[in-house]
């Protein structure tokens, strides 16, 4: 697997993962630091995209993780490739997650597929577009299913959108803004769309 | 205790066991692949299913405990079924290449397939395949193979102690491997070869070498370390094609080192097979009458005590004794064994033996390592110290170099001598932790003698075991680790007397003594040539020990017999029938004419080997060794085995393990680079 990427020669842990590290490390009791394995496969990851560009893993990576938490490597490797969240090669600039699971798909999740194919130019899952902007993956369901359908960018999720909105969501990131989280028809959380149906009269008003 | 009825046989069987280890006590057959008796339970290839009454869905009985009362069936309609079931499964991304493959006939896979599954395929979408995986020079993987029962893993996770191995990915994708490409670093890795219930790991060496219908299969004993490990020797029409060890729970359990495993191909390679004679200053070839004549005509007038034999360190007992008797026969006491120059004091069998047993070794407290590593002088031995170490509440302290892997943690005490004198004083921190222990041992390394102050050494060993609480009526913790098979017996048969000076002739039984005296006539008789054949005057071509009807003594003291598995190549002969033959034409002919009538002998000179195996003892007598134990000198204590794969000559001729050196490097190199 790991043979095609090409790996960077070291990684070590700058001081903002070191902060975040520190208080990962507190929420588990002696002994039990391993547990810690996934808060800090994503601490790499962040570490990464801050410094590259690019979240992503790389074995160096996770040899350090190991290193941290007195663990194998191998059982490091054994994690990080068993999770989806960790990209094991480099990604671009944003990934594009889109649930395809069935309450999105029922909703017109193949729309925002075509969205993202057509205005992040990417040919499909597990793809990057030429530019190196944008990595499209398709993902189960992310919980959002009451405002379906949704696509994850990065960490950030939004909602409830067909393919005009979805077109202009990436084109706002390309541009390099980052459009408020959400659900993208103003949408109060899950609420129903329009504005609440019940509890509509406060008693005593 | 639970009571257990298996399929209407009732049984009992301790609280906590398996369901599957219930069946097999009533004499039930339970098809498996992942477990293993010898590794953690995995549960995850669900071919041990049986039926519990009243359990809705069959178990899966090897990770399923027993309850009182319990009814299995282990041949219902259910079972059959579901195995049938996880047959098929199992078999949707197997490549089904059996007629290329090595395991093929010795294959779990196929036998429980041939046995359980069904007779036809309904698969006929595509079978996914996965690319090999390099793990080093003696493991073949062929990945598509894999049924993911992680033996593999848990083996080298668990037994061997070198977690490079595991399960990558997941679902469809899962793959078994090191993730990033290396050869696995454990001098056990043989053993993944045996534990693979298909043909997904196979031995390197012996890839497309032959089936194992073809071979005749010769009990024998490894000798290649000290461990006495039990092995089989597979061969066809007179060849050695491969070893593989036997279940010895005393001695190997059903492990096995790399070095004994692969290193047989240098059995084929640069050995004596003719005896040869120095004619004006250059060896040449000769035949047995000639070269017995040349040896007669030499000893004449030759007194007995400027006559000297010394015994190598893969000499057979038998071997041993018939040159013992003919020393005698020619007046001779100059017998010695310790070329290594290592200061064993044999006067008392237990200042040279492992005493506590390999199996002992699970029942000690606290171990003190001085001076030896033995994971590589005796790779069995220490994945032993492993199980016990991993069971926890065992300190181990370690005297020697700083930083090595011994494939568990240790507590680095110091270097050498200065250390070990404070263990012999009582004075270092190690001697609480010994003292508080029930049954304290220490390992004592064969290597750790062969320096100046060697005896001094010994007896401070001896005082540390004495003053620690090892040395109890019913505990034997003094522990003597050699490094070779054959170094135990030439003990037992008092080749220690040392060697003259001024010899006129020297009689080399397969020994390579770092020096040889001045202008001696010397008889090189042994397999493989070294240095010490190169200088001879006549050489007779013997036998190694898969070419030999012979008894061998471990570390422990152990006495065990090895087959003749094929014949010795060309003129070579069996050692003691050498030597018997010779002493007939001396005029001095030993009282010998069958290997009973020599085992006989065996038994008078030394009662040990009347018997067989070995017997756990305590230690009566604490007094030590002569030497003086605060003589011990300041020097760090160096590692005699630095070179795992090329130890002994047969390793030194084998192809595989020099293949094994290339890959490895010497071991140093490798501790410099970690
Ligand atoms: S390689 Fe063999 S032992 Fe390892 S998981 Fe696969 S089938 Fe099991
Ligand atoms: S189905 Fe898409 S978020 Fe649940
Ligand atoms: S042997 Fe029981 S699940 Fe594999």
């Amino acid at each position: 697997m790991s043979e095609e990427v090409v790996q960077p020669e070291s990684f070590a842990f700058d001081a903002e993962s070191e902060a975040q590290i520190e208080k990962i490390l507190k929420r588990y009791p002696p002994g039990k630091q391993a547990s810690a394995v996934i808060p800090l496969l994503y601490v790499v990851q962040r570490q990464m995209k801050r410094v590259t560009g690019s979240a992503w893993v790389p074995v160096k990576g996770m040899d350090a993780v190991a290193a941290r938490l007195g663990m194998a490597p191998m059982r490091v490797y054994e994690v990080g490739t068993f999770y989806f969240m960790f990209n094991m090669k480099p990604i671009g600039t944003y990934h594009l997650q889109i649930c395809g699971t069935t309450p999105c798909w029922l909703r017109g999740s193949d729309e925002v597929l075509r969205a993202c194919k057509d205005a992040a130019h990417v040919s499909g899952y597990g793809q990057t577009s030429e530019d190196g902007m944008f990595t499209l993956s398709e993902v189960e369901c992310m919980g959002a299913c009451v405002n379906a359908p949704m696509l994850c960018v990065d960490d950030d999720y939004y909602e409830d959108l067909d393919y005009e909105s979805t077109v202009k969501l990436i084109e706002a990131l390309r541009r390099g803004e980052r459009p408020k989280p959400g659900s993208v028809i103003g949408r109060q959380t899950s609420a129903p769309e329009g504005g609440p149906l019940t509890l509509t009269d406060v008693p005593g008003e | 205790m639970a009571k257990v009825t298996v399929d209407g046989i009732e049984v009992e069987v301790p609280n906590g066991v398996s369901v599957l280890q219930a069946c097999e006590a009533a004499g039930k057959e339970i098809p498996r692949f992942c477990y293993h008796e010898r590794l953690s339970v995995a549960g995850n290839c669900r071919m041990c299913l049986v039926e519990v009454e009243k359990a809705p869905k069959p178990i899966a009985s090897c990770a399923y405990p027993v309850a009182d009362g319990m009814k299995v069936f282990t041949d219902s309609e259910m079972v059959r079924r579901g195995r049938r079931g996880v047959m098929e499964f199992l078999l949707i991304n197997h490549p089904l290449d059996c007629p290329i493959c090595d395991q093929g006939g010795e294959c779990d896979l196929q036998d429980q397939a041939m046995a359980y599954g069904l007779d036809r395929s309904r698969y006929m979408e595509e079978k996914r395949a996965v690319k090999d995986k390099y793990m080093g020079p003696l493991v073949k993987t062929i990945m598509t193979r894999c049924i993911q029962c992680t033996r593999c893993v848990r083996f080298a996770t668990e037994v061997a102690g070198v977690p490079e191995l595991g399960a990558t990915n997941r679902g469809e994708n899962m793959e078994i491997g090191t993730y990033v490409e290396k050869a696995l670093t454990t001098e056990l890795s043989g053993n993944l070869i045996d534990i693979c219930p298909v043909g997904a790991l196979t031995s390197r060496p012996y890839a497309f070498v032959s089936r194992p219908w073809e071979l005749r299969k010769t009990d024998s004993i490894d000798v290649l370390d000290a461990t006495g490990t039990n092995i089989r020797v597979d061969t066809r029409s007179g060849e050695v094609l491969r070893i593989l060890p036997r279940t010895n729970d005393d001695v190997n359990e059903e492990w096995m080192a790399d070095r004994g495993r692969f290193a047989f191909d240098g059995l084929k390679r640069r050995r004596l097979d003719r005896p040869w004679i120095r004619k004006n200053g250059k060896l040449q070839p000769a035949s047995w009458a000639e070269a017995f004549a040349a040896i007669a005509a030499k000893l004449k007038g030759v007194p007995g005590e400027k006559i000297g034999a010394v015994a190598g360190p893969l000499v057979d007992a038998e071997a041993a004794l018939a040159l013992r008797d003919l020393m005698a026969a020619l007046g001779s006491r100059n017998l010695e064994c310790r070329t290594d120059g290592a200061a064993v004091d044999a006067s008392r069998r237990d200042f040279y033996t492992f005493n506590t047993g390999i199996a002992g070794i699970e029942e000690a407290d606290a171990l003190l390592i001085i001076g030896a590593n033995p994971r590589i002088e005796a790779p069995v031995i220490n994945a032993r110290i492993r199980k016990r170490a991993v069971a926890g509440g065992f300190p181990i302290g370690f005297v020697g170099p700083r930083g090595l892997d011994l494939t568990y943690g240790h507590d680095w005490l110091g270097e050498g001598g200065v250390t070990l004198r404070a263990l012999a004083a009582g004075t270092h921190r190690f001697n609480e932790l010994l003292r508080v222990a029930k049954k304290p041992m220490l390992i004592l390394g064969r290597g750790a003698l062969a320096r100046a102050d060697g005896e001094a050494v010994l007896a401070a060993a001896w005082k540390i075991a004495a003053g620690n609480n090892m040395l109890q009526p019913e505990w034997h913790g003094f522990n003597l680790l050699h490094h070779f098979g054959g170094q135990v017996a030439p003990l037992d048969l008092g080749f220690t007397g040392g060697l003259a000076v001024g010899l006129e002739v020297l009689w080399l039984l397969g020994a390579e003594p770092p020096a040889l005296p001045e202008g001696a006539f010397v008889i090189y008789q042994g397999h493989h040539g070294e240095a010490a054949a190169g200088r001879a005057d006549v050489i007779l071509p013997g036998a190694a020990y898969t070419e030999k009807d012979a008894t061998w003594v471990n570390t422990e003291g152990r006495v065990q017999h090895g087959r003749l598995a094929v014949y010795p190549p060309g003129e070579a002969r069996e050692d003691w029938k050498i030597l018997r033959a010779l002493s007939e034409l001396l005029g001095h002919r030993l009282p010998y004419d069958t290997l009973d009538a020599l085992r006989a002998k065996l038994a008078e000179a030394n009662p040990v080997f009347a018997g067989h195996g070995f017997v756990p003892h305590g230690c009566a007598d604490t007094s030590g060794p002569t030497g003086d134990p605060t003589a011990v000198s300041d020097a760090p204590f160096a590692l005699a085995v630095t070179n795992y794969w090329q130890a002994d000559p047969i390793s030194r001729a084998s192809a595989t393990m020099a293949e094994c050196a290339r890959v490895y490097g010497a071991p140093q190199a490798r501790l410099a680079a970690e």
